[in-house]
């Protein structure tokens, strides 16, 4: 079950790969993005079962924090185009 | 008895990896990719480590699967809920069908 | 000071319980990066000066855990099986909904939890109101009949 595990991780990947290619916006290719990091998570911690040495859990846990910094510094990135603003837009709520 | 219980849960979370991924592919505009992603993140995800905890017996291992499980279910919330309000500060218009 | 020594306590035995060695190498490591990390948190406070505390119901929050993991699950089925449906049946819309919960914890975990349940993200959150997209009619309308919402200001101090 474990390599059944890794290998459904590996196609839900590819399957996530081509819609952070077909876009169509910058947001599909970012939540694709984030949400492959996820499934790396997974598959790190699933391919150190199979192989038996599951100290890749560490470098799983590492993964989730990275895939979450990066995921918000490149939202971040992109709404203020300096990774070092400060303060909040003002709210725009049209209904 | 665990073992079974494990491949149970572990076959749990390749359902709804599968699920997800397929969501993402499928779903017409990013706001419901986002509901697909986050069919993963949330069950796939919580089934697979479970699993994998009930396949283990070394106490180190279990903490960090805890600590992977908990850090996820905080943090994909937080992203999902930056990425639709970036989304639509970016002005992307979700495709939505009001009429009952 | 009090407050500095159970936040050391606590970086402490993570790092126990991840590293699982306790050479004096290993263990003086720790002791290290304890206090490099305590000061470092302690000079962050001094530039931003904003306290957050965890004022909920601990036993009342353990018992909502419990119910959102419900919630959750079925959400998951409800999504899964769109997500595996032949034909695509999906009624996305945005709906406001009246924030129960008063205190800014509150409807933080508010809206975390609506966005933990596949079905419904929130996209704006402000002191009245919560603003979700939801994939379906039904989950618009499980979120609407207030149930979250209630049992999260029921957490409230």
């Amino acid at each position: 079950m474990i390599a059944a595990a890794a290998v459904v991780l590996v196609v839900s990947m590819a399957m996530v790969l081509v819609r952070a290619l077909r876009g169509p916006t910058l947001y599909d290719r970012i939540l694709a993005a984030n949400h492959m990091g996820s499934s790396a998570v997974l598959l790190i911690a699933v391919y150190g079962f199979f192989d038996g040495r599951p100290e890749f859990l560490d470098i799983a846990l590492a993964y989730a924090l990275i895939n979450f910094i990066a995921t918000i510094a490149v939202l971040k990135y992109f709404a203020y185009g300096d990774l070092g603003a400060a303060g909040v837009r003002e709210e725009r709520n049209d209904a | 008895m665990p073992d079974i219980l494990a491949d149970l849960l572990l076959g749990i979370g390749i359902l709804f990896t599968l699920a997800g991924s397929l969501g993402m592919l499928r779903f017409p505009d990013f706001y419901t990719r986002l509901h697909a992603a986050g069919v993963t993140e949330t069950l796939g995800m919580i089934a697979i480590v479970t699993g994998l905890m009930l396949k283990t017996e070394s106490s180190g291992t279990l903490v960090r699967l805890v600590f992977i499980g908990v850090f996820m279910l905080v943090t994909v919330p937080i992203a999902s809920h930056a990425l639709a309000k970036a989304a639509r500060h970016g002005g992307v218009r979700p495709a939505l069908r009001e009429e009952e | 000071m009090a407050r500095k020594i159970a936040f050391a306590g606590i970086l402490g035995t993570l790092w126990i319980l991840l590293s699982g060695h306790y050479s004096p190498l290993f263990v003086g490591l720790g002791v290290v990066s304890v206090a490099l990390v305590t000061l470092m948190v302690h000079r962050m406070n001094r530039a931003d000066g904003t306290r957050y505390e965890l004022r909920v119901r601990w036993l009342a929050f353990g018992r909502y855990v419990l119910w959102l993991f419900v919630q959750i699950v079925r959400a998951n089925v409800e999504v899964a099986r769109l997500a595996f449906r032949p034909r695509l049946e999906l009624s996305p819309r945005m709906v406001r909904v009246r924030a129960l919960p008063r205190t800014e914890l509150g409807r933080v975990i508010y809206g975390n939890s609506i966005t933990l349940t596949p079905g419904t993200v929130t996209v704006h959150l402000d002191d009245e109101e919560v603003e979700v997209h939801a994939l379906t009619r039904e989950s618009a309308a499980a979120l609407e009949s207030g149930a979250m919402g209630r049992r999260v200001a029921e957490l409230e101090r």
